[in-house]
């Protein structure tokens, strides 16, 4: 599999003073962190370090706090996600049917592993918990886009769609 | 909101509308529309794009001139997600499946502008020789009972007026106006009902250890909307057809317990179940169902959505309160119980999403008609999530008591594909499986237990021959490792070695001694592990053992897998007898292990042969086996 590559952090000026607007918000706020870390990771798609040390000054919460429960939680991440992000559900009902075999074919097509990125940024994969949609298991999703009932065969050409 | 009169009056404008979906003779109503299309907007049917027939509908509607005489609402959940995206057109009841954005025009113009229902479109088990039977008469809903799910599938879930045409909100204006918080308690505790996360302990218990607990400085109401088994997604498909049922429920438990905030810990993974749910808190405290002095009496009760950010462990109560509190989701021993010390130290109430589901239907049919429902000990309906191999995925409420046949041949309509039913699996990573042999089990609480499983939450997932119960065991305890938060030693060390011996096995690796280290292993992470999480751990891997040892055995002595699923004791052949010698199986063969002359028998290199089953799919002629 593909070298990790190491994004560098950039923020615009929009995206620090929505930061800033969360925390003002919430400071205060009994359990503030969990959602402001939710609504930061919405401004810039990921959690880097630069980020999360805004956070600890903004709302009075040591580094240590912060790292420790951003790291406990599977839905926050340090690492950017890619302009695209694949989620292949690993529920039981998905794996049963066969979403194994769904997430090894799209790691063949990318190159990547799970929770890495392509190196332009495009794609990223997760193995998600249970979506939910059961009914039409095995099911992935990109972005909002939900594909279900799938077989390998038909990776290449949803893959294919956002090229 | 300042009496029930007010709540009546919203009622009384409402119900002819809401009626034309409930009561089958009922007419259209004098101001409104005459017909009502219902589409499915629950994430199965979300997934396959509803959203677009309903854009298609309203845009057909309108070049037909029908925009005014056709009203179209999008509701929860049906149920029968296999079918989706659903589509029910009243007053006839007529139930659409697996709808297409192309079939909507023809509905409009046959269905709704001249009246002829489209036959070809129809789930076909609602056809009959002289017309469309009700929906409710269907295998599928026959043996349903629906309590905790009434509402869904039938009334927009964004529009509270409509929960209040069916009786929404008056459970508490009664509780509020006509009963102590001791009365409500003893109505709920007398119902026999018990929490349907899983663990079944008395719903009513639990109010009255609250109710009892010093509230001097606070006290709190709690909804744990983290439905984390996966394969389960009852609380989702409450919380986004039917929202309000919740809120409401909320509000008479804190009344009962003697709190005035309430906390639900919601999914983030459930986004549009996050979003009805705040839009029904906005509407209620709009109307003044939420906030200071509701129905002009002395109780306030205000409610907060919590996010959770995928961890399984914050499922488990105590878990789940370090997280409201914006922790890392790390349990903590009990006692004390969140009855007495639960967030931020305060005596806190928390139940499950279903648990709440039924509390509105107790206080407003009693006590004595919900126990009429399911077994001596196990009170209602469970809601179960049916998937995996069986042909009616989707959701069910049945009576406790109804037998897990009823549910796998009768309403979930059986294997698909003419395979044998092998076993169901319950209660998630932290149940067991039932086998074939015990498929006349009455389903409720204790009789689970007894066979070594649990309810769980109310995922029901089927398995049929081609499942193996070694790597399903494998793939439940590769779920607790990851998801087990480190705290204390037998869950974060024991089940990793568990995992370590499961894995030796599919490898064709293991040895009869194995499993024996398993049920060792297995006990003592049981008997010490510090939440929920890790005490049920091993049940899966137990209840394998225990009915599908001979499988463990043929893993660890013939080095096979009967199901033909673990990759490395399994090889591929063709059955030369069947083999056409088509060629087929070689052109698609990745590697190039197939040979031979068209015509004649073709046979597989072992030694090049990646094991991945594409010539088994495409052979025509099943000629391929791997055993």
């Amino acid at each position: 599999m593909s070298e990790k590559t190491v994004i560098a952090f950039h923020e615009t000026a929009e995206q620090a003073a929505a930061l800033q607007k969360v925390i003002e918000n919430h400071k205060g706020q009994d359990g503030a962190l969990i959602p402001v870390l939710h609504e930061a990771q919405e401004i810039y798609g990921y959690l880097p370090i630069e980020v999360q040390q805004k956070i600890s000054e903004g709302l009075g919460v040591t580094m240590a706090e912060i790292y420790g429960v951003v790291t406990f939680y599977t839905q926050f991440s340090t690492q950017p996600k890619g302009e695209f992000k694949i989620g292949v559900c690993l529920g039981t009902a998905c794996y049963v049917k066969g979403s194994g075999d769904i997430l090894e074919k799209i790691k063949e097509k990318l190159g990547i592993d799970v929770n890495e990125c392509t190196p332009d940024g495009k794609f990223s994969i997760d193995a998600t918990r249970c979506i939910g949609a059961c009914g039409l298991a095995p099911v992935m999703t990109i972005n909002d886009d939900v594909y279900g009932r799938l077989v390998p065969e038909d990776i290449e050409g949803i893959l294919a769609k956002y090229m | 909101m300042k009496s029930l009169a007010e709540l009546g009056t919203i009622r009384e404008s409402m119900k002819d509308c809401v009626n034309l979906r409930i009561d089958e003779h009922a007419v259209a109503p004098k101001k409104g529309a005459r017909a009502h299309v219902l589409v499915c907007g629950g994430t199965g049917c979300t997934s396959s794009s509803s959203q677009k027939i309903i854009d298609e509908f309203e845009k057909q509607l309108a070049t037909n001139g029908l925009a005014e005489e056709v009203q179209v609402i999008k509701t929860g959940c049906f149920g029968l997600c296999a079918l989706g995206p659903v589509v029910v057109v009243y007053p006839e009841g007529a139930f659409y499946s697996m709808v297409q954005v192309e079939d909507v025009a023809e509905i409009v113009s046959e269905h709704l502008a001249k009246g002829n229902v489209v036959s070809r479109l129809l789930y076909e088990e609602t056809v009959t020789d002289d017309g469309i039977k009700s929906l409710y008469e269907v295998d599928f809903y026959k043996k349903q009972r629906r309590v905790a799910l009434r509402n869904c599938g039938v009334i927009d879930p964004e529009n509270i007026e409509e929960y209040i045409a069916v009786d929404g909100y008056q459970a508490l204006g009664k509780v509020l106006t006509e009963m102590t918080p001791e009365e409500v308690i003893e109505v709920i505790k007398d119902s026999g009902l018990r929490g349907r996360g899983g663990a079944g302990f008395s719903t009513g218990m639990k109010w009255m250890f609250t109710a009892r607990a010093d509230g001097s400085n606070g006290k709190y109401v709690a909804c744990n909307a983290d439905e984390g088994d996966p394969g389960a997604f009852m609380d989702r498909s409450i919380l986004e057809g039917d929202p309000h049922a919740i809120i409401e429920a909320m509000a008479i438990a804190a009344y009962a317990v003697g709190a005035d905030t309430g906390y639900v810990y919601i999914r983030a993974e459930y986004p549009i179940a996050v979003k009805r749910l705040q839009i029904a808190i906005d509407q209620a405290k709009e109307m003044g169902l939420l906030g200071d002095h509701i129905f002009g009496t002395d109780f306030s009760f205000n409610l907060e959505l919590r996010l959770g950010a995928g961890a399984f462990v914050c499922g488990e109560e105590t878990a789940l309160m370090t997280s409201i509190e914006g922790h890392r989701g790390e349990p903590r021993p009990r006692p004390p119980f969140p009855a007495n010390k639960g967030l931020w130290q305060k005596p806190t109430l928390l139940n499950n999403v279903e648990t709440y589901a039924n509390i509105t239907q107790i206080i407003n049919n009693g006590a004595e008609w919900f126990k009429t429902i399911g077994t001596e000990k196990s009170k209602g309906t469970k809601v179960f999530a049916l998937g995996g191999k069986i042909k009616n995925t989707g959701l069910v409420e049945i009576p406790m008591g109804t037998t897990l046949r009823e549910i796998v041949e009768e309403i979930g309509g059986g294997i698909p594909n003419g395979k044998q039913f092998k076993a169901a699996q319950t209660g998630g990573p932290s149940g067991g499986c039932i086998p074939a042999s015990l498929i006349d089990i009455e389903i409720d609480y204790d009789s689970l237990i007894e066979i070594g499983s649990m309810m769980g939450s109310g995922g029901l997932i089927v398995m049929d021959e081609d499942t193996c119960m070694v790597d399903i065991a494998k793939f439940f305890l590769e779920f607790t490792v990851d998801e087990s938060c480190g705290k204390c030693t037998p869950c974060r060390v024991g089940t990793k070695r568990m995992l370590e011996i499961l894995d030796r096995i599919t490898k064709g690796n293991g040895c009869l001694e194995d499993l024996d280290r398993l049920e060792e292993l297995a006990d003592s992470i049981k008997s010490t592990a510090l939440c929920g999480l890790g005490q049920t751990a091993p049940n899966p891997v137990l209840s394998t053992l225990r009915y599908f040892r001979d499988e463990y055995i043929a893993h660890v002595v013939d080095k096979k897998c009967p199901a033909g699923v673990c990759k490395d004791l399994v090889s591929y052949s063709i059955v030369a007898d069947k083999c056409k010698g088509c060629g087929i199986c070689a052109k698609n063969c990745p590697v190039g292990a197939i040979s031979g002359q068209i015509k004649s028998p073709f046979t597989i290199d072992p030694a090049v042969c990646v094991k991945c089953g594409v010539c088994m799919g495409k052979c025509p002629f099943k000629a391929i086996v791997n055993k």
